[in-house]
């Protein structure tokens, strides 16, 4: 299981003359949890976006399950599930709709859709509400939504951008639980961005920190300490980043979606 | 192909879901059909022109199918402002596919949206000249539909939020209705404004519409269908490319 799964060289993200991400190079071998950290503004958004198609790179190469996500969209989006930041269901329709439209854009058979849902919605514990609005969910039920509608097509790896954000620990502690199950179950990769230090700690294999654009650490959580002296991942990562306050840069946070700016 | 049958199948769930919708977007054309169909008619019929419910009724259907058209369209800017569009995105499937199913649920909705009114319009006296013409009726509502829900996307495929909402009202929307015959005959009309006439689109969906129902027609049917095909052709076209260029 050391192949790679996930291979970025020399990415380069540059919006006008503010550059998002500058030159990084990481792998992410298959099957494993692989969490991408930084400060706010650090590039992890923008970073995902063009693993996942929706932003195009400046300059440098990226494989994802060896696919070019800038000449292969099709294949690529195949290869992954997404759950981002942001909301991303109709809150029109039932928690079954949601996920069995999902399954329809990604041409599963509809007895594998069937069969698939009524697995993922048992797993996540939302079987009971499936006919439900998805409108009258919490946060917290919509981001468990959200991760069993990722899996549903039996994706390769699986982004998670911020997945536990302004969950209770009840919920995150089972959102890590159901990663780290079918991470184990399906062998599905997982590449996330967190900012819950010991929870990544704790759930994943390996770690890669990002600042201003650039990888400045990666390695096991265990490396990361023993190079910088620390014996929590928090102190290794502000050792690594510096404890200043970042402010979002205005050109990417523009790029990251009115929709964050309306939610506030 | 699932892909388009997946985004119509959504768009009509959310049109039945939606009681308020169906019965709020019936409020503006019934207004418009009692206040302008009675309070006109009789000065319609003073100056010769005949009935003006028969000749009004073409006219509103189109409104109604417009304006729901329309807000199909721009639904789009919902669906990016609560995130559901960047699922379709990463979807692996062509944009164009996607923009395709949209348009065509947002027009079914809109001719069922048609179709309501017309059925309403029969309690407002109207009368059918040639039942036989109907299908025609149903052709030239479907390509008003087709068309006014691609200009709604393409529109709110370069819109970022609803601030814009209101501009496309008043300053595209609205004047294509009232711009468009559905109101007033295409005689005698002063030149500026028979040249606005007819480079506006609609113009010729209603006129398609009322030459099946009404037995009257100011272009002649045929112009009225390649010339609404052809605008079909074009908003569509403009609508995917646009719809595709999407960044979120």
């Amino acid at each position: 299981m050391e192949e790679d799964i996930i291979k970025i060289k020399n990415l380069v993200k540059k919006f006008g003359d503010f550059t998002a991400v500058d030159d990084i190079t990481f792998n992410v071998k298959k099957g494993e949890i692989f969490a991408f950290l930084g400060p706010n503004g650090a590039g992890k958004t923008t970073t995902i976006k063009m693993l996942t198609t929706l932003a195009s790179p400046t300059s440098g190469t990226i494989l994802i399950n060896g696919y070019d996500p800038t000449k292969q969209q099709e294949e690529t989006r195949e290869s992954f599930g997404i759950v981002f930041q942001d909301p991303s269901l109709d809150d029109d329709l039932t928690a079954y709709e949601n996920l069995d439209m999902h399954g329809m854009l990604y041409k599963v058979r509809k007895k594998d859709r069937r069969e698939r849902i009524e697995q993922l919605l048992n797993f996540v514990e939302l079987w009971d509400r499936r006919k439900d609005l998805v409108k009258h969910f919490s946060g917290g039920m919509k981001r468990r939504l959200e991760i069993a509608r990722g899996f549903l097509h039996h994706p390769k790896v699986l982004f998670l951008d911020e997945p536990t954000i302004g969950l209770d620990p009840q919920t995150r502690n089972h959102i890590w639980n159901y990663l780290k199950k079918m991470n184990q179950e399906e062998g599905t990769t997982v590449f996330l961005t967190t900012h819950y230090m010991e929870e990544a700690d704790k759930v994943c294999d390996r770690i890669a920190i990002i600042d201003h654009g650039k990888i400045v650490a990666q390695g096991t959580s265990e490396e990361l300490k023993a190079k910088t002296n620390t014996d929590y991942l928090e102190d290794a990562f502000l050792a690594l980043t510096g404890t200043a306050i970042r402010e979002e840069a205005v050109k990417n946070q523009a790029m990251s979606g009115r929709a964050r700016a309306w939610r506030r | 192909m699932i892909a388009i049958y997946t985004l119509w199948l959504r768009e009509l769930k959310k049109y039945f879901r939606s009681k308020s919708r169906i019965i709020g977007s019936l409020g503006q054309p019934i207004l418009f059909l009692v206040a302008l169909g009675f309070g006109l008619g009789p000065v319609f019929q003073k100056a010769g022109q005949g009935n003006y419910i028969q000749f009004l009724v073409p006219g509103i259907i189109s409104m109604s199918i417009l304006f729901l058209a329309v807000f199909s369209g721009i639904s789009v800017i919902w669906d990016r402002q609560f995130g559901f569009l960047k699922e379709t995105l990463v979807a692996p499937v062509p944009r164009w596919q996607i923009m395709l199913g949209r348009t065509l649920g947002g027009a079914t909705v809109a001719i069922m949206q048609g179709f309501i009114v017309f059925g309403i319009s029969f309690l407002a006296g109207f009368k059918l000249a040639n039942p036989m013409a109907l299908p025609i009726t149903l052709v030239f509502m479907a390509l008003i539909a087709l068309i006014f829900t691609a200009l709604g996307t393409a529109i709110a495929s370069v819109l970022e939020d609803m601030h814009g909402f209101q501009l496309i009202m008043n300053f595209l929307v609205m004047p294509i209705f009232f711009l468009s015959g559905a109101l007033f005959p295409l005689t005698n009309l002063p030149k500026a404004l028979n040249i606005i006439v007819r480079l506006n689109p609609l113009s010729y969906g209603v006129d398609g519409i009322r030459a099946t129902l009404d037995g009257f027609s100011q272009f002649g049917l045929m112009t009225d269908f390649w010339i609404s095909i052809i605008a079909v052709a074009i908003l569509i076209s403009i609508g995917s490319y646009l719809f595709s260029k999407i960044q979120v």
